[in-house]
């Protein structure tokens, strides 16, 4: 224990939290890499992940399920901390990048890329990306010109959103069978047949882009209390605001470039978090462990609920998604009763 | 009736004009704070009040004229040595959810933060003077949400105590407070006035409060200032009627001696 009474420490909960997710996070990389259609014995897998396994279980755990838990592990840590950052900012539990039009946004791009410029491979990642970074400014630059800030931006994105959604069913209806199949992936995120390569773009960025999120997200801590007292406290406000919504966006987009649209961990980790600890002040690490714990979990079912058959990942997000914003919108009401 | 200060005030300003949004706010103020005074500003609702104050505390970029703080234009600050030098509690401020009194307080102590430096012995004292200035010390380990509105009220006035600035600029600090309340927040501020050389600019909408407890009044009226000086000085029934259309009849409070307004 310091000598201070006063200075700032971490809560108690919060380190405790942190560490079950871990642990929780390790359970995971166990249960991933053995059972399912190829349940390899633990002296097998032993053998393999200390390099000289046989060819079967070399195959199956380092270049196919090991690739796949590791991206998920960076996907679900990217998505949850860039919802946190914009729930935080906007001072809202809803605000997310999936309900400011980013991720529908992406999913246009990848669709008109696909469908109407007939491009394939990278062009189609970035097409994505180019859709919700241009929805994001959509909906940002839309709410700044009215002035809506809050809950008003979120009805903005929601707006938008909506609009892109029937345009990607339209894109979707005028398409040949075999686009369509391709297409269906940007609709709803996926990680089957992720590669290393992809892995480790996923990983890279987030090493990259974690601790500047860190650093940025002591703002976070006066941002909360108003902006005017941010500044009066001596915080650029406006710089913040611009410098922590890049970041998010960022962390995003390689989510996004990775696996497609995966919705609501960026949504329900934070707010996860928040209920656990009883606090706002969750910093970076305890969201980005819970967003990689949730979409590893949510990818692990997805893989094996109806094996042999394969359901994206982001549908089974989408699916939990749901029944917890239903739950969270119900907690709110009752409260305001 | 206008009185210019002649001598060099810590904070003034020289033909002020703010504006919000397309509409000009107020028009043209040259106003000096008096040096460890207290301030209250007065006026009608709509009148421009807590936007003189955000402008002073430069919140509000002016569309024309500068405001002054310790002798050089508020602008060429950093924005972080205007904080260690002028502290502002708006009325938009809120407590994330969940967070203690402790934790709060200490958050006035930013502007004194660098990258990376941990916290000083420096920070340990202005926080723990903070919190017993407004008897809050025993608070420390309360939820904020949980607090009562004369409490949280002090809570936050010790944030800006944190921050130990030789201005402090205060936008409304007795709304919502019943009168007992408002009566114990005005003797606290009227308390660090004397006890801690500060320089205080309160907004207040009870002119019998202001009285009482200014040693300073501006008056403001569509965004310009009608008449300042001391309470004895400006508060007559005449000025009352062109600052509020109001009729009443001005006696001396029983209590303090200071003016009283009653209305007819």
């Amino acid at each position: 224990m310091s000598k201070f009474r006063f200075a700032p420490h971490a809560n108690p909960l919060l380190k405790r939290c942190q560490l079950y997710l871990l642990l929780g996070c390790m359970a995971l990389c166990l249960a991933t890499l053995t059972g399912g259609q190829y349940d390899p014995s633990a002296s097998r897998l032993l053998a393999t992940l200390l390099g000289h396994g046989d060819p079967l279980t070399n195959l199956i755990i380092l270049d196919l399920r090991l690739p796949r838990f590791l991206a998920a592990l960076g996907i679900g840590a990217a998505l949850a901390v860039s919802g946190s950052i914009f729930q935080r900012t906007a001072g809202n539990p809803l605000a997310s990048p999936d309900l400011v039009g980013f991720t529908v946004g992406s999913a246009s791009g990848a669709l008109v890329t696909l469908l109407l410029l007939q491009l394939s491979g990278n062009a189609v990642i970035l097409g994505a990306l180019l859709g919700g970074v241009l929805s994001a400014l959509l909906v940002t630059g839309i709410a700044h010109v009215a002035q809506a800030r809050g809950e008003r931006m979120i009805m903005v994105g929601i707006a938008i959103a909506a609009l892109l959604a029937a345009l990607n069913e339209y894109l979707l209806t005028r398409a040949e069978l075999d686009d369509a199949q391709e297409a269906r992936l940007w609709l709803f995120g996926s990680l089957d047949s992720l590669s290393w390569s992809k892995a480790l773009m996923v990983l890279g960025g987030c090493a990259l882009l974690l601790p500047i999120a860190a650093q940025l997200g002591q703002r976070l801590r006066l941002l909360e209390l108003g902006n005017d007292l941010a500044e009066a406290l001596g915080l650029p406000v406006a710089y913040s605001q611009y410098a922590l919504l890049l970041v998010a966006l960022a962390l995003t987009a390689l989510a996004i470039a990775t696996a497609g649209p995966i919705g609501f961990i960026a949504l329900a980790a934070p707010q996860l978090v928040k209920r656990l600890t009883h606090t706002s002040d969750i910093g970076i690490v305890a969201p980005a462990l819970m967003g990689a714990l949730l979409t590893a979990a949510a990818d692990l079912l997805a893989q094996r609920l109806l094996a042999p058959f394969q359901i994206p990942v982001g549908l089974l997000t989408g699916a939990l998604g749901g029944l917890y914003l239903i739950y969270l919108l119900a907690s709110q009401w009752r409260r305001t009763l | 009736m206008n009185i210019h200060v002649s001598y060099p005030s810590r904070l003034y300003s020289d033909k002020l004009s703010l504006d919000c949004g397309s509409t000009r706010i107020c028009h043209d103020i040259s106003v000096a704070i008096p040096d460890r005074g207290f301030t209250v500003i007065i006026g009608p609702n709509g009148c421009g009040k807590s936007t003189l104050l955000r402008g002073l505390s430069r919140l509000v970029r002016p569309s024309a004229g500068k405001v002054h703080l310790d002798g050089k234009v508020i602008s060429d600050y950093s924005t972080r040595e205007v904080a260690q030098r002028l502290g502002l509690l708006p009325q938009s401020a809120q407590a994330p959810e969940g967070i203690r009194v402790g934790e709060l307080v200490s958050r006035g102590r930013f502007p004194y933060r660098r990258a990376f430096s941990t916290w000083s012995d420096e920070d340990e004292r202005a926080v723990l003077a903070a919190l017993q200035a407004t008897s809050t010390l025993e608070l420390i380990d309360r939820e904020v949400d949980t607090l009562s509105g004369g409490q949280r009220q002090r809570v936050w006035i010790a944030l800006a105590l944190a921050q130990e600035t030789p201005v402090l600029l205060l936008d409304e600090p007795t709304t919502f407070l019943d009168i007992a309340h408002q009566i114990e927040l005005l003797n606290l501020l009227r308390n660090l006035k004397e006890t801690g050389n500060r320089t205080l600019v309160a907004v207040l909408h009870d002119l019998n409060h202001a009285c009482r407890y200014a040693d300073h009044l501006i008056a403001m009226r569509d965004g310009r200032i009608l008449f300042e000086g001391s309470p004895a000085e400006i508060i007559t029934p005449s000025n009352i009627e062109a600052l509020f259309g109001l009729r009443c009849v001005v006696i001396s409070d029983p209590v303090s001696g200071t003016p009283l307004v009653v209305p007819r």
